[in-house]
């Protein structure tokens, strides 16, 4: 049955079917737009963003007889917010919903940090993967330049403190209420590219309904930006030992969520077999800003 | 060690979470001295032979481990675990700190973290020191088959033996609390075993080397 949502926009589908998959203990909510009888596939989505923002993008694939699978991450959308969160977590979290629809080979697309994710899932676990495609998803080696050490340490102190000084009362907060209008203006700070009748559309989905007003679901513990030893370049070292046929696709246009990849950063790393697309004129959310484009070079490069 | 019994324990909240502060006793108006244990072990509910530490001695167990809670689906790193430590620090005021194993790693980023309320810290060995190395070695995959919730947390087990510490980055924080630090030598490298985030630590300036007991006397000096 087909989900439900109040305010249609053009295109955008909701899944064909929602269930919910036990992960050690946390609920993780699954969709799937497309019929039982087609391909799987398992597409993930980005940081702060939840599986209803595939919903433009996820029904091109399933038009053409993919059964597209996706999940909100812990902590997103309709999953349970975790106590604790982490890039393994999310990867088994990910391979619980892919084990309740099949144990074969499928598939992986992402975007950004799903992206990612995805890439990461496929190297510790290759025989669950028979192709790879990155949306804008592709890390980069790029630090700030040319910060002073003693600014550098000052920095990272500050955001140190911050950081701790915001779990400390982090289970005292709630994501801040507001009509449906102002949470998608909000949410046009950070994606300034995507218009708000998109983001509009998006509210119902990712945020309830309170009292006082609407709230995005997303775990209100969670930050922008990551908290510890990670560097951008271990997933490039992942990138080059793909195996499988791999697509990456780069937005050229840098916005609030792109990563600053640039294509040289990523040509290095790419295994000899990967097809590489970059798009002028389209910023981070490459699937959003141009789902049917986007959505072509994916069913091509499945074909 | 002396067989003192277990007074008190307090549970703190820490987001989802409540980590458990045992009280161990000791006595004297100086600041207390907080014991951090090693991967997959529990605070000891015992007074260490210290004497020389002259105020009261606690401990905390890690989430996953001991009276703390045991989240659902793991998730789990070392900044976490750094939380756990800054959440009791804000309960109990500026302390010494006693890590052994990943409790040592994890007194590292506090004392970096908070050299305000870090009045040094000994780094000593035990289970969980060297972590997944210094950088991305081959990937694992755990899924553990039904647990009852107990501590500890099969996924605390796995995920923090293989938490990547770059030397580099156990420096910085050792660099942070260089920098804020009044004391003399305001972390102690008791540990025999240096995997090389301790290494890079060790080899800076201003730090001292000493057995455990040593360096708990050594920072009970600063007091």
């Amino acid at each position: 049955m087909l989900l439900d949502h109040p305010n249609p926009y053009p295109g955008a589908r909701r899944p064909d079917h929602a269930w919910e998959v036990d992960s050690h203990g946390l609920s993780i909510a699954a969709y799937q737009w497309g019929e039982d009888s087609g391909r799987p596939l398992l597409l993930a989505h980005g940081g702060f963003d939840f599986a209803g923002t595939m919903d433009g993008f996820a029904p091109l694939l399933a038009d053409e007889g993919w059964r597209v699978i996706s999940w909100d991450h812990r902590g997103h959308g309709d999953s349970q917010h975790a106590a604790l969160y982490n890039w393994e977590a999310d990867q088994r979290d990910g391979m619980a919903v892919l084990d309740s629809v099949t144990k074969d080979a499928v598939p992986f697309v992402g975007h950004s940090k799903g992206g990612g994710l995805l890439l990461a899932l496929a190297d510790v676990r290759p025989d669950r993967v028979t192709a790879m495609a990155n949306l804008d998803g592709l890390p980069s080696s790029r630090t700030i330049p040319d910060v002073p050490d003693r600014e550098r340490r000052r920095l990272m102190a500050v955001e140190l403190a911050e950081r701790l000084d915001y779990r400390r009362t982090a289970h005292e907060g709630s994501r801040k209420p507001g009509t449906l209008e102002a949470l998608a203006a909000r949410r046009q700070r950070m994606n300034p590219r995507l218009s708000s009748e998109w983001l509009e559309y998006l509210v119902p989905i990712g945020a309830a309904e309170t009292h006082d007003g609407w709230r995005w679901k997303l775990d209100p513990t969670m930050r922008f930006g990551g908290f510890g030893p990670h560097r951008p370049e271990w997933g490039l070292s992942r990138l080059v030992g793909v195996r499988v046929p791999l697509l990456g696709v780069l937005g050229l246009e840098e916005d609030e969520m792109s990563w600053g990849t640039k294509p040289e950063d990523v040509e290095p790393w790419l295994p000899a077999h990967a097809r590489f697309e970059t798009l002028e004129g389209v910023g981070h959310f490459v699937h959003i800003e141009q789902p049917r484009k986007v959505a072509d070079l994916v069913l091509e490069f499945l074909s | 060690m002396s067989a003192k019994d277990l007074s008190t324990i307090e549970m703190l909240r820490h987001n989802k979470i409540d980590v458990a502060l045992h009280h161990l006793g000791g006595s004297g108006q100086s600041q207390p001295l907080l014991m951090l244990h090693g991967l997959g072990e529990c605070t000891v509910p015992v007074v260490p032979p210290w004497d020389a530490w002259p105020g009261p001695i606690c401990g905390l167990d890690f989430v996953g481990h001991g009276a703390s809670t045991v989240p659902a689906g793991g998730g789990y790193s070392a900044e976490v675990l750094m939380s756990d430590v800054d959440v009791a620090l804000q309960h109990i005021g500026p302390a010494t700190l006693a890590g052994r194993g990943l409790g040592a790693y994890v007194a590292l980023l506090v004392a970096g973290a908070r050299p305000d309320l870090v009045r040094g810290a000994v780094l000593a060995d035990g289970p969980g020191l060297a972590g997944g190395g210094p950088g991305p070695g081959n990937a694992s995959w755990f899924m553990p088959g039904p647990h009852d919730g107990s501590a500890p947390d099969p996924f605390a087990l796995h995920e923090l033996a293989h938490d990547i510490r770059p030397p580099d980055y156990a420096t910085g924080f050792l660099h942070l609390l260089m920098a804020a630090s009044s004391l003399a030598s305001p972390l102690v490298v008791a540990a025999k075993n240096r995997p090389p985030w301790l290494a890079a630590v060790a080899a800076e300036p201003g730090i001292a080397i000493a057995s455990e007991a040593e360096a708990v006397a050594l920072l009970a000096q600063e007091l």
